[in-house]
């Protein structure tokens, strides 16, 4: 493999040419770096809009029916008081907004363009057009999600989840092209994951550096490799339902109207074959992201190597078999709730080696606490949560009563912001410098890491408790409901918290910011890590190495070996008399 | 301890829900903060100090296998525990020959009622809009269905939850123990409306439920007089209920 390899590389530099432009190097670039960097800014924009819809939601829930300020620019009609169309429409595209064009985008599409080929030593991937086209496909699909913000009738209000017939009849829901343009975008953008996906296994499989064998690679390598395939087998199914959404409302077809004789569980079953898969999708990068972090600032290998990557494997092949138990209660025959219980208790297990393993690689550490340090424990405790609370919707009786309750709320945030946006705020800090070559501030990561922690628990964990009093998701307004008027006060101390969540992000912004314009030049390995990344310039030139690509003699987290007199061993460092 | 979370239990089966709830909620409690305390003990023990080197391990075969199996086994005996409850309240209906038909439509529930000839589909059908009345001690089935988009109806009160279908009809049931006036609201997105679809349910010891039923169910075929008094026999606890019966008109719509 390695001869081959190394062979296609030297071709590949030929026909490549340093001074490309501006359009060739900032905007139609092949470079995975600059690919990368695209996505990273789509995916923090994109959340800066899902964070306001987020807002708008928890506002009305505290204090219901009460102008926001500043909203009343927007809602002149009704002076900033939410209606129930708004808060249907917020909610539905706030989830729809983080899930599809902000984690995705940032976690697979930013991390995974950028680590892919300087992990593996690879001067780009298998496909730059390719790759260059799924950005280029991705952005319109974001550009068409907002659009559906100015049309007639306002976005989708069906929930991210579309269930049908609400949102294939246009008269149940009185949208009509904002539910449209919901299925062209994230049709289009499925499309362009595809493309990215393709290229991630081609590139891992094909272009690894000499010696970098598949248990030599970096976990956050392994867990974007089997997200890639996830993506690759899952997309297809949601754009296929969404196409079929699609043709239900506009060219009269009749998947999924009962009236017509179409089923309606067809697409609780479509959308949650690839729901679920879509769940791993969004923690599985960060999950590896984690575990690239914790070893390099505990200065010691990552706890049971082998156990972490067969563990993403077993999520991988697990994930396909669980997704029923998102419809217990929804009319699906209660006989497969029974099959889904039982795969969805398995699926625990190897989270929790996962969880496990973290712990044991802290435990003899020498343990220093940077920003990407305090995000990557942030993940590990709040994914603890989010994995523990998932047990009581795998008891299918107890689910009877949670489905559809804050408590699914509590833990989906507990897993998507605790688990996929801490991995995401650390794989930022960490991968910085070699990002854009410059440091991050310390002093206002910290003040960022601390305020975000502390708000995002204040807002979500009695999420738990309102949802257990029975809470329902996607009310408008709680105080409608006579059981749930003693638990009103949580909801604005949630919403307090969201708020200082919400504006707590305006100091990453500006540390995101600064930094990039005027941040202390990085040094090649500012954190001494061993992955091949850091080999590498800060930034990586254009084809990422100098004239011949690293030979990899070791696995990636050979920290405080007693091979050498320092506490790290770069992956292609050769060591003479070394039996590793 | 920690019964505050949950609303009062008033069904049958909703001790088994609640019961599996506290052991789960135990189990991962214990677990959290185990692992907790753990955590936060290794970031203070292994912190950086000067001189120290940090501990080079691969990992520990014994240790990985003793925490793959603790967790696999904790949660084979939740899935045992589980199942059987699930087959119990899901998948089987207790003998009983109350039956209620419950239609849900944007933003109302409709409970129909068989009337004097103990049929559906005859014109002697009660039908009431947003009110159902069962009596305590006795199996509920519920014949649910949905008129337009998917709803769900929820008790919580009786840990009870389904989702009602357009296009298909769900058997469920509930057996109610203590008489009272709960709140079922819809608990799946149904539209604009979907906040504040609510219906009540008056659950009535036996022989207020039959006097209750006496005076609602019992008319001749004649829907408009069976309006002339909703739901007299309400608990004491109970507002005077603004629901009116309404007509039969249609049948399901397939």
């Amino acid at each position: 493999m390695s001869a081959t390899t190394v062979h296609g590389h030297a071709a590949h530099a030929e026909h490549e040419h340093h001074d490309l432009g501006f359009i060739r190097t900032y905007v139609f670039s092949t470079d995975h770096k600059m690919i990368a960097k695209q996505f990273l800014f789509m995916g923090l924009f994109m959340l800066i809009i899902g964070g306001a819809l987020a807002l708008v939601v928890r506002w009305q829930l505290a204090w219901p029916e009460t102008p926001v300020p500043g909203l009343g620019m927007i809602l002149t009609e009704t002076g900033g008081v939410i209606e129930p169309s708004h808060y249907n429409m917020a909610f539905t595209m706030h989830a729809t907004i983080m899930i599809f064009f902000v984690v995705m985008p940032i976690l697979a599409g930013a991390f995974g363009n950028f680590l892919i080929p300087l992990q593996i030593g690879a001067r780009d991937m298998a496909f730059p057009t390719l790759n260059m086209l799924s950005f280029w496909t991705t952005f319109p699909a974001a550009l068409i999600m907002i659009a559906g913000f100015f049309v007639p009738g306002g976005h989708a209000a069906a929930g991210w989840t579309s269930y049908t017939p609400l949102s294939s009849v246009a008269q149940y829901t009185g949208v009509n092209w904002g539910q449209n343009l919901w299925c062209i975008s994230l049709f289009v953008m499925g499309v362009g994951s595809m493309m990215g996906s393709i290229n991630y296994i081609t590139t891992i499989i094909n272009m690894r550096a000499p010696g970098m064998s598949l248990f030599r690679m970096p976990l956050a390598l392994w867990s974007l490799f089997i997200t890639a395939i996830l993506l690759l087998l899952a997309l297809p199914v949601l754009t296929s339902a969404a196409a079929m959404l699609l043709f239900d409302r506009t060219l009269g077809t009749n998947w999924f109207n009962p009236s017509q004789g179409g089923e309606p569980l067809l697409w609780q079953h479509l959308f949650w074959y690839f729901g679920h898969p879509e769940v791993y999708i969004l923690i599985l990068p960060a999950m590896g992201i984690a575990s690239e972090i914790l070893p390099v600032f505990c200065r010691k290998p990552i706890f049971g190597y082998h156990a972490m990557a067969f563990s993403m494997i077993g999520i991988a092949f697990l994930s396909w078999i669980v997704y029923g138990h998102h419809m217990f209660v929804s009319g699906m025959n209660p006989m497969l709730g029974l099959t889904f219980t039982i795969t969805t208790m398995i699926i625990a297990v190897p989270s929790a080696i996962k969880t496990f393993n973290w712990l044991g690689t802290l435990w003899g550490g020498r343990i220093t606490f940077p920003p990407p340090m305090l995000f990557a424990l942030g993940f590990v405790s709040m994914f603890v949560i989010g994995g523990l609370s998932g047990i009581f919707m795998a008891s299918t009786p107890v689910d009877i009563y949670i489905q559809d309750t804050y408590f699914i709320v509590a833990h989906i945030h507990y897993v998507v912001f605790g688990g996929s946006i801490m991995g995401a705020f650390a794989a930022i800090y960490f991968w910085f410098p070699k990002m854009f070559g410059r440091m991050t501030n310390n002093a206002l990561g910290h003040v960022h890491f601390w305020l975000t922690i502390v708000a995002f628990n204040v807002t979500f964990f009695p999420m738990h408790i309102i949802g257990v009093g029975g809470q329902m998701r996607r009310i408008y307004n709680p105080m409608q409901y006579e059981f749930l008027q003693h638990q009103q006060h949580w909801n604005v101390i949630m919403t307090v918290g969201a708020l200082v969540l919400g504006f707590s992000q305006i100091l990453f912004a500006i540390n995101f910011l600064m930094s990039i314009a005027s941040g202390k030049k990085a040094p090649a390995n500012p954190w001494n890590a061993n992955t091949l990344e850091w080999l590498a310039e800060s930034p990586p030139p254009h084809l990422n190495w100098g004239p011949r690509i690293p030979t990899v003699y070791r696995g990636p987290y050979e920290y405080s070996s007693p091979e050498g007199p320092e506490d790290w061993l770069p992956q292609d460092r050769l060591v003479v008399a070394s039996s590793s | 301890m920690l019964n505050w979370w949950l609303p009062e239990n008033v069904a049958t089966f909703g001790d088994e829900i609640d019961w599996l709830f506290h052991l789960i909620y135990w189990i991962t409690g214990i677990t959290f903060v185990l692992v907790a305390v753990t955590f936060l003990a290794f970031l203070f023990l292994y912190r950086d100090r000067p001189g120290r080197r940090a501990r080079y391990t691969h990992g520990s075969t014994p240790l990985e296998i003793a925490w793959t199996v603790t967790p696999t086994l904790i949660l084979v005996v939740l899935t045992f525990l589980s199942l059987p409850a699930w087959s119990r309240i899901k998948m089987s209906m207790p003998q009983t020959d109350f039956v209620v038909q419950v239609r849900a439509k944007q933003f109302n529930w409709e409970f129909t009622y068989p009337g004097a000839d103990g049929k559906f589909g005859t014109p002697d059908d009660k039908t009431f809009l947003d009110e159902m009345h069962v009596p305590t001690g006795k199996p509920v089935r519920i014949n649910l269905g949905a008129r337009d988009v998917i709803h769900s109806f929820f008790v919580p009160q009786f840990r009870f939850k389904q989702d009602a279908v357009p296009g298909r009809e769900i058997a469920a049931w509930f057996e109610v123990r203590k008489p009272g006036k709960y709140e079922a609201p819809c608990a799946e997105l149904c539209g604009f409306g979907h906040s504040g679809m609510k219906a009540w349910v008056f659950a009535h010891a036996g022989a207020d439920y039959d006097t209750w039923a006496a005076e609602n169910l019992k008319g001749e075929a004649a829907p408009a007089a069976a309006g002339a008094k909703p739901a007299d026999a309400t608990p004491a606890d109970a507002k005077p209920a603004d629901a009116k019966p309404v007509k039969t008109e249609e049948k399901a719509k397939r």
